[in-house]
């Protein structure tokens, strides 16, 4: 049953292959409406799985897709950037949602299955510092002072030990779960590898997390811009100062950049052969880049700036051999 | 001479009195607790939910906008993982339990294979998960398939159906057996018409009920790693798909508001689901039971 399926399947997208190939030009110029896909009818299977972060936006996307192309049927899986790279490299997958970069032993394992992969960038999250509303004491964080509080230092800390004249009230940590890759990037760009305070909750559900620094005037807590954005009315945000003054995170300053270190990019990594050899999932990814920007900003995240786009769908472009 | 010394009598009376109207107090308020809990939980669900629960909800896909979503993937998913769930479990449960009961000889070994299925019914439903990935997914090559994920929840709720079939086997007097073996019947022909008959309102019970644990369950279908973004409906056993539980999981970690609200929509629907099942099995043993 199996192979007659495959039979069916590959003969369908031998004829999109053989028909994409005879109106070739109309199709490489991406349209600016957005909700448009390619011109033709395409089918077949297209899986993902990965970052939670991603998962809205990929929901978007995936949403739309299904209205642009009825006969592509993806799907995408919620398993952390960690657990979506295991089944990438496993080969369970074409692409893969992340919050963070691909680590080098993700790099090395890909290597060694022989797959060549492509990151993509489908927009940006701000990781937000935030703390109860009834803190009243802190009015910026530098980069130091954050990594002096998270990282383990074998006695309790309280807010007058990061700077003088805070009180002196142990701090409550609150911090995303170690398989996230949330909590992988703010472990690379704040603790630099070091032990996070054992004293800190930890939780995959970021509700959990806000739920948390509500509760208590001493605690404080990061997570993605996005659950900071929900709850703005009931949590403070901290700015952070990376050298260059406090910057607050918000739409602007996460894109420029300047939101530094904890401005983020948001990533799908793909695999080039079957972008190469499937025409279903190099529409769909086309069609990802195309619609990210938009898509990030209406699930609660920014926009990558136009050129990153431009960039990455040429790249795409040249491996699906249009 | 009196039988009976009443003044000892009225003054124990009194305080036996006492201790039946705190014990009984004590356990009414054990009832009471669990009753309020449900009610506020109810009442929570009820509340958060009902303003998502329209028709429409039904037949649309899951969204980016809350008041666009829907369960059509998740709710067809669950029903076609029951589809696979039913006729594997129940033939692999009740078959096991007709062999233990009707067959084996009774010896230490099918003693050792029924301890160790009572103790199958209380492994954690995670460690199921990580068996069918390695086995179905993996090994076989199945891929996050409904067929994969409907043989991982028929082996989760396989030491309930089987233990329920048991009992229910065990409760047909053994008169009847050996009424049918003097007409000159077979085991399997004894089994057929006189054992099965007499014990199905007890099976089918355990069985629906170990269904409705199925349909509810999400940590397997986690592990496995089932999608919960996905737009189209299954069209085979062989489909990806997302179940109910995996949708409502999703929708409950978002960071809006809103979501958390169409997850409770979505957890007024599992509940009727299962409410309908239990109140299958209650009506089945209610109308067939028989008594001996």
């Amino acid at each position: 049953m199996k192979s007659a399926k495959y039979l069916a399947m590959s003969t369908i997208l031998g004829s999109a292959v053989f028909l994409a190939a005879c109106s070739g030009e109309d199709e490489a110029n991406g349209s600016d409406n957005g909700s448009e896909g390619s011109g033709e009818e395409l089918s077949g299977q297209v899986q993902g799985d990965g970052s939670s972060t991603v998962a809205p936006i990929m929901e978007a996307i995936v949403e739309e897709y299904a209205a642009a192309q009825p006969g592509v049927q993806v799907s995408s899986g919620v398993s952390g950037t960690g657990g979506g790279f295991e089944k990438f490299i496993a080969g369970e997958t074409s692409f893969s949602n992340a919050s963070r970069p691909i680590k080098e032993e993700e790099a090395a394992g890909l290597e060694e299955q022989g797959v060549e992969y492509t990151e993509v960038e489908l927009g940006y999250d701000g990781l937000s510092v935030v703390v109860n509303q009834e803190n009243d004491w802190v009015d910026y964080l530098t980069v130091e002072e954050l990594k002096e509080m998270w990282v383990e230092s074998g006695e309790e800390k309280t807010w007058a030990d990061i700077r003088e004249g805070w009180p002196e009230e142990p701090i409550e940590f609150y911090s995303p779960g170690t398989d996230s890759g949330t909590y992988d990037y703010f472990n690379e760009v704040i603790l630099e590898e070091e032990d996070i305070v054992r004293s800190a909750t930890l939780s995959e559900d970021d509700n959990v997390l806000v739920q948390g620094v509500m509760g208590s005037p001493n605690a404080i807590g990061y997570f993605g811009y996005a659950y900071y954005l929900e709850n703005q009315d009931t949590i403070k945000v901290v700015p952070i100062d990376n050298g260059d003054g406090p910057v607050e995170p918000n739409n602007e300053t996460i894109e420029s950049g300047e939101y530094a270190p904890l401005s983020r990019p948001l990533f799908t990594y793909v695999r080039n052969d079957t972008v190469a050899e499937d025409p279903a999932v190099a529409d769909f990814i086309m069609f990802a880049i195309e619609n990210a920007g938009e898509l990030a900003e209406a699930v609660g995240y920014v926009s990558a700036p136009q050129e990153v786009y431009d960039e990455d769908m040429a790249t795409i472009e040249e491996l699906a051999g249009e | 001479m009196k039988f009976v010394n009443h003044e000892e009598v009225a003054a124990k009376t009194k305080t036996r009195l006492t201790k039946n109207t705190l014990l009984k107090g004590v356990f009414a308020a054990a009832t009471g607790f669990g009753l309020v809990v449900l009610a506020i939980l109810l009442y929570r669900i009820v509340t958060q939910g009902s303003d998502y629960l329209s028709f429409e909800f039904f037949t649309s896909f899951a969204s980016r906008i809350p008041e666009n979503s829907g369960i059509k993937a998740a709710i067809l998913g669950s029903v076609y993982l029951m589809l696979v769930v039913a006729p594997v479990s129940m033939f692999l449960g009740v078959g096991t339990a007709i062999y233990l009961e009707e067959y084996a000889k009774r010896n230490k070994f099918t003693n050792f294979i029924k301890v160790n299925i009572s103790n199958l019914a209380g492994v954690p439903s995670v460690v199921f998960g990580l068996l069918g990935l390695t086995i179905f997914v993996r090994f076989f090559d199945l891929g996050i398939s409904i067929l994969a994920a409907g043989l991982t929840m028929s082996l989760l709720i396989l030491p309930i159906i089987i233990v329920a079939s048991q009992e229910a086997i065990r409760a047909v007097p053994n008169e009847l057996r050996e009424a049918s073996f003097a007409m000159g019947a077979t085991r399997w022909q004894t089994i057929l018409r006189v054992v099965l008959p007499a014990s199905i309102p007890g099976i089918l019970t355990g069985s629906i009920l170990a269904l409705s644990r199925a349909i509810g369950e999400t940590a397997p279908l986690v592990v496995i790693g089932i999608p919960t973004i996905l737009m189209f409906t299954p069209d085979g056993i062989m489909s990806t798909f997302t179940a109910l539980p995996m949708q409502i999981f999703d929708w409950t970690k978002r960071p809006q508001v809103e979501f958390h609200d169409v997850a409770a929509a979505g957890i007024i629907v599992l509940m009727g689901l299962l409410i309908i099942m239990n109140s299958i099995a209650v009506f089945i043993r209610n109308k067939y039971q028989k008594r001996y």
